[in-house]
Order: structure tokens, then sequence, then C-alpha cells
């Protein structure tokens, strides 16, 4: 039985962690504003009220001090859910997720879990000021012992944030927030899907678009734009960026032979970067092009008045779809 | 660097009871304790210079990658370690190897760590909740922070009842109070009232550093400022170290809240088996603190209150034996399976360390095949 509703991604997190919250009472909410004001992007609106100040804490501010005692609290047999204010104030985490959270379980041989979940509000089209606008999953991409997933639409936002906090193991969970606010349908007896798997958004046949969060509205809108022109555009939601579900991408690779892939982060040693590597040594006798990044520059996230320069839009992955079909 | 006013103390270096006001309070918690109990002190105390003194061996034969000596702390170690109860959690730094005995760790499962074949080597819900050493200077005293809150969310302080009651004890060095991570948990412990004792082993040096970088007033009046009582006390006596964890832990356990305690210790042996501390500190350093040696001290009060020297030999011996015992077995440890990298790095199955592992597999077979068809 589907219960379909229409709201944003912010209230459908939100659906989510109020139903983890009363479905299991080890699970926990901390960090920084998270109660009253129900975080800076009113994700947790509401939730303290209902389940109370021990369960959905106002930490002190310091982020490590959060991923520290979350470890902590799992270890103690609680599955607590950490929120990062913002993806540029994780770094002061870094350690304790890099080197504790993700290496915990690992240091004990598996004997014992390490389920936590670290919210990340991140990535640009916002208009903020510095250390508001980044997209830091490379770095945890590149350690091994967490996992990375990333939503794109309410309904997947809603789903993806249980299993997250269903699963053992530590998971980063990227939430691209210029989505918060753009509402979707979602499914609210979905459960049980597996966390890890990317999704066909949109059939085609000439070329492949590739990309998770926020880039998904820009992959579907340069689709639309490309399909008046005659081109026909398959579109993947990555949603998974550890570990990457390769299947449906080669799939498609093999059937289209060209990938275009598209992200917020810098492109240098990037999530891109590494499925471009993979796809090659896959598929590469499918391949007609070269596998193309469209990334942000290597440059820091620049001031806002230029971040539409910086982020990739329609024109740049369309640019990059065009010489794909130049091959 | 050595003790001050402050500095509370049961036993004088001499081996005597020091009777003032400010032990007052502590004494009574040591009149409790009984022969034997006080006999266990020496025992353990001795046991493990023994085994750290072979450690110290084993590695300098090539049979350890590093070693990290006790030798000098074992009366901060012994008396704060018998303090905790069966139910209370310890969380160590990475030289509390007379606190790792206490609590049932095999001291071969240390020797494991440091030669390189895991890097952990226990499960701390089969070592009476004795956490697994933590490498990164101050880390743990988070994680100790956040297991506190959560005994306080299962509600397990001032229960009323003495067996359901818990406690987290988080061991750290003087180096360790200049990381964030430290400052953060003593935050953390305030704001939520947390069941937790900080016990700081104030060795006087972090690897070659001085106590006096890292700060310019005694450390007992650091956490003063986050609101939480410090005390500091005679590492090197036993019986201080004892009664002043017992009555914090108490504290702790009954919900009031977190407690600091700085232990004036010395470490009479180098940082690690990789560091030369001739290069930093003095012989007469040295010989200051050699000369308040705890297992002496703790001896001479022992011999004071009657005990016969046969006890001293059959813990002499006790020692000698564990001492080759560890020795027989680090020559007879393995190498850990391969596939162990793979195995538990995540909890659930992950695609990449099912292909790696099989690459491998697939990997080194494919050397065999070679060698069967030449
Ligand atoms: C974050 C971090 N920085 C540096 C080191 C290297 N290191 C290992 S032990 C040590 C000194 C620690 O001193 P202290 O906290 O006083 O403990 P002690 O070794 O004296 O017991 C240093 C700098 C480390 N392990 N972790
Ligand atoms: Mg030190």
């Amino acid at each position: 039985m589907s219960e379909l509703q229409s709201m944003p991604m912010a209230k459908a997190l939100n659906a989510g962690l109020r139903k983890a919250l009363a479905d299991d009472p080890k699970v926990l909410l901390m960090g920084e504003d998270i109660g009253p004001l129900g975080g800076v992007f009113r994700v947790t609106e509401g939730l303290q009220a209902e389940f109370g100040k021990q369960r959905v804490m106002d930490t002190p501010l310091a982020e490590s001090g959060i991923v520290g005692t979350a470890i902590g609290l799992a270890l103690a047999g609680y599955r607590p859910v950490c929120e990062i204010q913002f993806d540029g104030f994780i770094y002061p985490g870094f350690d304790q997720i890099t080197s504790q959270l993700a290496k915990l379980t690992n240091r004990h041989d598996g004997t014992i879990t390490m389920p936590v979940v670290i919210r990340v509000p991140y990535g640009g089209h916002i208009g903020a000021v510095e250390h508001h606008q980044e997209s830091p999953e490379a770095y945890f991409a590149h350690t091994a012992g967490l996992r990375s997933v990333s939503p794109s639409t309410p309904h997947d936002a809603y789903w993806m944030i249980q299993e997250a906090i269903a699963s053992n193991d530590p998971v980063m969970f990227f939430e691209p927030k210029s989505r918060y606010w753009p509402k979707g349908d979602v499914d609210l007896s979905e459960s049980g899907r597996p966390l890890h798997s990317s999704r066909v958004v949109r059939e085609g046949t000439e070329v492949t678009l590739l990309g998770h969060g926020a880039m998904l509205s820009v992959l579907l809108q340069a689709a639309e734009i490309a399909a008046a022109e005659g081109t026909s555009i398959e579109v993947i939601d990555l949603r998974s960026i550890s570990p990457i579900d390769y299947d449906p991408i080669l799939a498609s690779v093999r059937k289209t032979g060209r990938l275009v892939l598209a992200q917020e982060a810098p492109g240098f040693v990037s999530v891109g970067s590494e499925i471009a590597a993979t796809v090659t040594e896959k598929a590469f006798y499918s391949l007609e092009a070269p596998v193309i990044r469209v990334a942000g520059f290597d440059t820091p996230f620049p001031p806002a008045k230029l971040e539409t320069v910086y982020l990739p839009d329609a024109d740049r992955v369309l640019d990059a779809v065009d010489r794909a079909l130049a091959y | 660097m050595s003790y001050t006013e402050a500095t509370l103390q049961l036993l004088s270096p001499e081996g005597r009871l020091v009777e003032s006001d400010a032990s007052a309070e502590y004494l009574p918690l040591i009149q409790q304790l009984t022969d034997q109990q006080l006999r266990e002190f020496h025992r353990v105390m001795v046991v493990t210079r023994a085994f750290d003194v072979e450690a110290t061996n084993l590695q300098r034969q090539g049979q350890m990658g590093l070693w990290v000596p006790s030798m000098g702390q074992e009366a901060a170690q012994v008396g704060s370690g018998f303090a905790a109860r069966p139910q209370d959690h310890v969380f160590p730094a990475y030289r509390e190897h007379a606190i790792a005995h206490i609590r049932g760790v095999d001291y071969v499962d240390i020797v494991r760590m440091l030669r390189g074949l895991t890097h952990g080597g226990w499960d701390p819900r089969e070592k009476n909740n004795f956490h697994i050493y933590t490498l990164v200077i101050g880390s743990q005293s988070l994680h100790a922070t956040g297991y506190a809150m959560g005994i306080q969310l299962d509600g397990d302080t001032n229960t009323g009842d003495p067996e359901r009651d818990r406690a987290v004890i988080v061991y750290f060095g003087d180096g360790a109070t200049s990381q964030g991570d430290v400052s953060e948990a003593l935050v953390f412990a305030a704001s939520y009232q947390t069941p937790e004792v900080f016990f700081l082993q104030n060795n006087q040096w972090a690897i070659s550093v001085p106590v006096s970088t890292q700060s310019r007033t005694p450390l007992y009046l650091r956490p003063s400022g986050f609101g939480i009582p410090g005390i500091q006390i005679d590492g090197n006596d036993v019986l201080i170290s004892y009664a002043a964890t017992r009555k914090a832990m108490d504290e702790a356990r009954s919900g009031q809240g977190p407690r600091f305690i700085e232990a004036l210790t010395y470490r009479i042996g180098a940082h690690t088996s990789s560091d030369d501390p001739t290069k930093y500190r003095t012989q007469e350093e040295l010989e200051h603190w050699m000369a308040l040696d705890p297992i002496t001290r703790f001896a001479s009060y022992l011999r004071g209150r009657g005990e016969g020297e046969e006890f001293f030999r059959d813990v002499d011996a006790e020692a000698a034996d564990t001492a080759s015992d560890v020795r027989r077995r680090t020559l007879e440890l393995g190498i850990p399976p391969v596939e162990n990298m793979f195995d538990n790095v995540y909890s659930e199955p992950h695609p990449l360390m099912q292909q790696q592992k099989q690459w491998l597999a697939d990997y080194e077979a494919s050397f065999d095949a070679e060698g069967a068809a030449e």
C-alpha cells in the first residue's frame, strides 16, 4: 500500500528521522541547534518536542566532540545520528570520523559495530558565504570503513535516511541543501530497499549522464534540452558514493557507449575520477568516446556571485555531451 | 616538577602512612582493604614491571616493532585500576598495561598489537569492559564521555543498586591535555554531567616535551574552568591512587557528575623503544624520581605492617615465571591470515572488500599454478 504525499526533502528527512526515532529507542539525534530551532535547515523540526531532550540533543558547539561522543554512545549500544551544520564545518570532526569512526570495527577485529550516521548538508546553489557551499564527499569516500550516500529526491531522502540508520556501519549522509525545499512525491510506506543502489531516472540511447545530489536536476534539465534537439540521453542517479553500484552504470554505458559524469565537487582526485577509471577498465570495448568529467573547478568554492560560473550547469553538461558525441 | 602542597598522599616516600587533614577523608577507604587486597596491589605492580622489562627485551631482540614501557607508573595504574568495579568501563591510552592485566587482558594480547598482528587485540566485553588502546592522543576521552552519556541514558547511575550503577574512567597523559579532544570531552562531560572520571597520568613528559610546555598552571586546576572538580595526587603512592579514584568513581556512579584526578608520576623508561631520553632529560631528574619508586615504597609499607619475606619471594618468582611465559608464547605467535585485512573493515558485506579479497586470492593462486606447470 503506497501512501503518496508531496513534500520537500527537508520534510521527508524529518519524517524519516521521526520514524527511526519512533521505531527504535536506541536511535538518538545529536547536533548544533537541532532542538527547539529544529536545525538551521529545520530538518529536525518538532523532533525534540516529540522525543525529548535526551533523544534529540542540542550538543555543545564542537564537531570533534559530537562525533567522538557519538562513537562512545555507539559502543554503549546506541545508534546516534549526528548533524553537521554545514559541509565546511565537518573538518574539526574529520579526525574522529576518519581515524576513529571509520576504523574502530577494524581495530576491534570485527567484534564491534559502529552504527553512526553523520548527516551533512552540502553543496552550492544557495549563494552563501564561505564554508557553506562545499562538496567534501571525496575525502570520506577515500576512507576505508565509511559508507557514503546522497539522495537527490524527497522520496529517496525519506527511505535512505532510515536505511542509513539501520546500517551497522558508519554512514556519511550527504544532503544536497539546495534541494531541501523543492517538493516531490514521497511514498511513506517505502522500506527495506538496498541503500547502495544507483538508479536510471531517465532512459535514453546515445549518451549516459551520471551524477548525485543536486546535480540530478541539472542532468535532467540537460537531457530535456538535448531531447528537444534530437539527442536521446539516459540519466543515472548515483545515490551511493561509496560503495558505488556499478551494474546499472555499466549496463547503461554498454548501451549508449558514452558517459558524461557531473559533480559539484572539484574534479581532481574525485568521485567522478574514480568512476571514469573503473568504467574505462570494465567497459572499454563498449566506449565510443572517452569518459568525460564535468566538475567544479579545482579552486576553493568561489564567492557567491561567482558560484553559477563554478557549478556545472546544463550548458556545461551539454558541451560535454557534444564532445562525447563528436568522437 | 615534583609534589606540591596540593598533592594528596597517603604513603610517604619511605612507605609510612601520612595522617593529615587533607588525607583524612581517604584513609577510611584504605582501612577497608583486606590484607589480601593489599598484597594484590603489590603483586600486580611487580608482575607488570617484570612483563614490561621482558617486553622491552623482546623488542630489542626484534620480536616486536615497538614497545611502550609503563615502568614507574605502576602505582597510578594499579591503585586506580582496582578502584573501578567490574561493571565500569575503562578507556585507556596505550601505556596502561597494569590496568589491562587487572581487567583480565592477557599480556600477550598487548604484545600481539605491538608485534603487528592486530590493531586492537581484545574484545572489551570479554575483558571486564577494558577498551582497546587508542594511539591518537586524546581521542579516547571523547569515546569515554560518549559512553558515559550512554550510561546516563540507560538510567544506570544513582539507582540505589550498587551492582547496577556504572561509571567510566578514562586515562590520558600530560601531553594529551593540550589536545582539543580532551577539552571537548571536559565540555561535554560537564554539560551532560556524565558519570566519568578523567584520570591524568602526568609523567612529566610527552616524548621529549616537558609538561611546562603543555601548561603553565598545575593541570589539576584545568578542569575547574570547565566546572569539574579536580585534585592532584601522588601518583607513585598506590594507596592514594586507589582511594582518590574509589571516591571519585563512587561519586560518579551515584550521579554527582564527572571528576578529574591528576596523578603525578614519572616515566622511568623511554617514551617508547624508539626514543632516547638522554637527549632531553637529566640523570639527576631520573634519579630523583627513581628514589620515589612506587614499588619500593609500597613494599616498605607492607613490611612495616608485618608482611613476611616469603610473600615477596613468591611474588618475585611469579613475576619471573610470567615474563618467561610471555616470552615463550610471543615466540609461538603466528601471522594472521591475509583475509583478515578485508574481513573486518565493514560489518556488512561490501563489494570492494569482496572483489579485492578475491583478486588477491586469485593472484596468489596464479603463482601456485605457474609453479605446478613448470
Ligand atoms: C594526535 C597525535 N599526535 C602525535 C602523536 C605522536 N605521539 C605519540 S605519544 C606522544 C606523546 C604523548 O604524551 P602524553 O600524553 O604525556 O602521554 P605519555 O606518552 O607520556 O604517556 C606523541 C606526541 C600521536 N600519537 N597522536
Ligand atoms: Mg606524558
